[in-house]
């Protein structure tokens, strides 16, 4: 125990303070997955439109959201605003914003994906057998996007959950930050301690996104044809 | 002509300026079943797709009954229902159960019974030998039986005139036999048929009338007998010339 450092984790409430971390990390990106979902889906039915200013401006929107890294992103929502427009966001605010930016961005890009895969012989068929175009969507194209959906969304799900691991640098106390400071804290007494953490931490984040891995595995061999 | 269901009169096509059908008329009467032919690229199956308002014409009208056929009115999905139409790419829809794709449309579209489109369902799939396959999905079955399932399901509908655009051109030639002798049947029991195919001897035997097109006008038709044994133009001659081997040996 001594010798890998994980015996810190039963100093005090250290396990407790991990946990609670872990739960600050979680309710950022879950806030910031609700959000990125419900305007993921009108960014991507929006990218489907043929016109063209539409077009352009969700086109720089991705690109950009690609291109920048999320730290950048961070510092430059907190602390770049802060000065020039005077906005005073705490940390967490201005991480479930640019968590939901960069959610939205590629949520859009995927449920724009799943809808143009639909083949246009759906379409067709189901305008043949005499369906309109609102039940057209509802029970043909729609069903079979989110289809194609589900198992890239949580891809994406897990990757913002693992992502937070970024918002310490703007001083969220979440898992990863507090771990730094039980390491701090226990620095004299358990110098092995940032394996212990560390791994703890490896562990806990596993913990958070392996079951939605699993769902995903498990959807996708259901509806695989 | 008594008993016409289906008039297109001068009906005129084109896509970005390229002329698809050119001033194109046909009747058909209730009962006949018709045999569309002619080189690819000719408008075979742009006139069966304009015929289910699934294009938008030029100008011209496609009448069924007394009905203009109208892509873009409000009542096509109304006339949609009474034409049936099955796909070269049989497109079943695959997050559905073969049953379910049969009953879809006349459940949702023309709010009948469930009960009693699946009972109806069920002895068309009989009739085309697939009754074991009701609750297969589409990607368990073969391109024949996918393309039977297709015929059963705008059957369903009760249409009163089936368009079929070359169902059989993209099966495996073991598969084509049971699809074209299911629309062998159909023929018999009086359904009003147009037919886009390449197989010639299923043409010659399933029509009442061969139309052959070529560049969106009709160069000739007649009864199949006439038209294939001894066919008047010299387009047709050479293009039912390249079906034949005969002179290769």
């Amino acid at each position: 125990m001594q010798a890998l450092g994980l015996d810190v984790l039963f100093k005090g409430s250290n396990l407790l303070r991990l946990l609670g971390g872990l739960g600050k990390a979680l309710e950022i990106s879950l806030i910031a997955v609700a959000l990125s979902l419900i305007l993921g889906v009108l960014f991507g039915v929006l990218m489907t439109f043929r016109n063209p200013v539409i077009r352009a401006l969700s086109r720089i929107y991705l690109e950009i959201v690609r291109i920048m890294p999320q730290m950048v992103l961070l510092f430059l929502v907190f602390f770049g605003t802060t000065r020039v427009f005077g906005w005073d966001l705490n940390a967490e605010a201005a991480s479930v914003i640019v968590f939901a930016f960069w959610g939205t961005a590629e949520m859009g890009d995927l449920v724009r994906g799943a809808i143009i895969s639909v083949p246009k012989h759906q379409y067709e068929s189901a305008f043949a057998l005499g369906m309109t175009k609102s039940q057209t969507y509802f029970t043909i194209i729609i069903p079979q996007a989110i289809r194609q959906l589900i198992p890239l969304s949580i891809n994406l799900i897990t990757r913002m959950i693992k992502t937070t691991s970024l918002v310490m640098m703007i001083g969220v106390v979440e898992v990863l930050k507090v771990s730094q400071q039980i390491i701090e804290a226990n620095r004299m007494t358990s110098p092995n301690a940032a394996f212990g953490i560390y791994l703890t931490v490896f562990v806990l984040y596993f913990i958070a996104c392996w079951p939605f891995s699993i769902l995903a595995k498990h959807l996708e061999r259901k509806w695989s044809n | 002509m008594a008993n016409t269901l289906l008039k297109i009169e001068n009906l005129t096509k084109s896509y970005d300026g390229n002329v698809i059908l050119k001033d194109f008329n046909l009747s058909v009467r209730k009962g006949e079943v018709i045999v569309i032919i002619g080189p690819s690229g000719c408008g075979k199956s742009t006139l069966l797709r304009c015929i289910n308002g699934l294009e938008a014409i030029q100008s011209g009208v496609i009448k069924l009954d007394d009905e203009i056929i109208d892509s873009k009115s409000k009542t096509i999905t109304k006339l949609r229902q009474r034409v049936g139409m099955v796909f070269q790419s049989y497109d079943l829809f695959p997050h559905k159960t073969v049953l379910q794709n049969i009953i879809l449309a006349p459940t949702l579209v023309q709010k009948r019974d469930k009960k009693e489109v699946a009972a109806e369902a069920e002895q068309l799939l009989d009739k085309v030998g697939l009754s074991d396959k009701k609750d297969s999905y589409p990607r368990q079955l073969s391109g024949g039986q996918k393309q039977r399932v297709a015929i059963v399901r705008a059957l369903c509908m009760h249409p009163e005139v089936m368009l079929f655009d070359e169902v059989t051109a993209a099966l495996d030639p073991e598969m084509v036999r049971e699809v074209l002798d299911t629309m062998l049947e159909l023929a018999r029991q009086g359904s009003t048929m147009l037919i886009v195919t390449h197989e010639m001897e299923f043409a010659k035997a399933v029509s009442d009338r061969v139309i052959f097109l070529d560049n969106g006008e009709i160069i000739e038709e007649g009864a199949p007998q006439s038209f294939f044994n001894h066919p008047k133009t010299e387009r047709a001659q050479k293009f039912l010339h390249t079906f034949e081997f005969e002179h290769i040996k």
